[in-house]
């Protein structure tokens, strides 16, 4: 029952802020009600067991991405496109064409069959802790992929310096 | 003990309405928020899979995703900031130099 409540208050709080964050006319408010939205996120991992997931989603969403976010948005100076209308004129266009994506994708999670239950199962994440258990994923099975995913970092790091510094004579 | 599939709707709403901010709205920081949004929307569902399952994948790619959401707000930034220097905007319907 108690569970039930806290998921009731999450997803709701988890819709009502993505819904206020893309609807705001001033980029600045949209990105504040993300911040809140990601931190409804990371407790919602909580409840799925991911403390570790949790954590990284409050660091990186939170404290990295959407501070770079913020800091993009006092650097530029928006007066003038913040009293624009800020949806395009066809948008009832797009509500359908989400709303069909959503129908589709809502009625297709009714008919989910889980396949087989794999290894890591809650007493055996318990036997060593959780971050434990996802290092050893990370580090073996997935040892490749996570050299892929620093290089990939590494290319958006050049690539953010060489596209935003000046040009030198 | 909360079905599996209430987390996969969760997702799939958020997805939805990170969908919908991304073809409504014009203005291109906003854009990048209504990407991060979906982004989220996919991690629910990943996250929730990974905990039914019993399989440490889902979270797994959970970080990857997030780590490439990082390098692409990195990357989507650095380009609005170079759009507000040449052009003075950051609304997509003005920067439309290539429409012959």
């Amino acid at each position: 029952m108690i569970n039930k409540i806290f998921f009731f208050y999450f997803s709701a709080v988890i819709v009502a802020m993505s819904l206020m964050a893309i609807t705001r006319r001033n980029v600045m408010h949209g990105v504040l009600y993300m911040l809140l939205l990601f931190f409804h996120i990371a407790g919602l991992y909580l409840f799925l067991n991911a403390e570790f997931i949790s954590a990284v989603q409050v660091i990186v969403y939170a404290g990295a991405i959407m501070v770079l976010f913020l800091f993009v948005i006092m650097l530029l100076n928006l007066r003038e496109d913040i009293l624009k209308k800020q949806f395009i004129g066809t948008w009832p266009m797009g509500l359908v064409a989400s709303a069909g994506i959503l129908m589709v994708l809502l009625l297709s999670m009714l008919t989910v069959k889980t396949g087989e239950k794999g290894f890591w199962g809650i007493a055996q994440i318990e036997s060593v802790t959780q971050t434990v258990a996802i290092g050893t994923t990370l580090y073996t099975q997935y040892l490749f992929p996570f050299e892929v995913a620093s290089l990939v970092l590494l290319v958006a790091i050049i690539g953010a310096i060489v596209l935003a510094k000046k040009r030198l004579k | 003990m909360i079905p599996l599939n209430w987390y996969m709707w969760l997702g799939g709403i958020v997805f939805c309405i990170g969908v919908f901010g991304f073809v409504t709205r014009r203005n291109i920081i906003i854009m990048l928020l209504s990407v991060e949004i979906m982004f989220n929307g996919v991690n629910i569902s990943l996250v929730a899979l990974s905990h039914y399952l019993e399989d440490l994948a889902g979270q797994v790619l959970v970080f990857f995703i997030i780590a490439v959401a990082a390098a692409e707000a990195a990357i989507g930034l650095a380009l609005v900031i170079l759009l507000f220097r040449n052009k003075e905007t950051i609304t997509v319907d003005d920067l439309n130099e290539l429409k012959g």
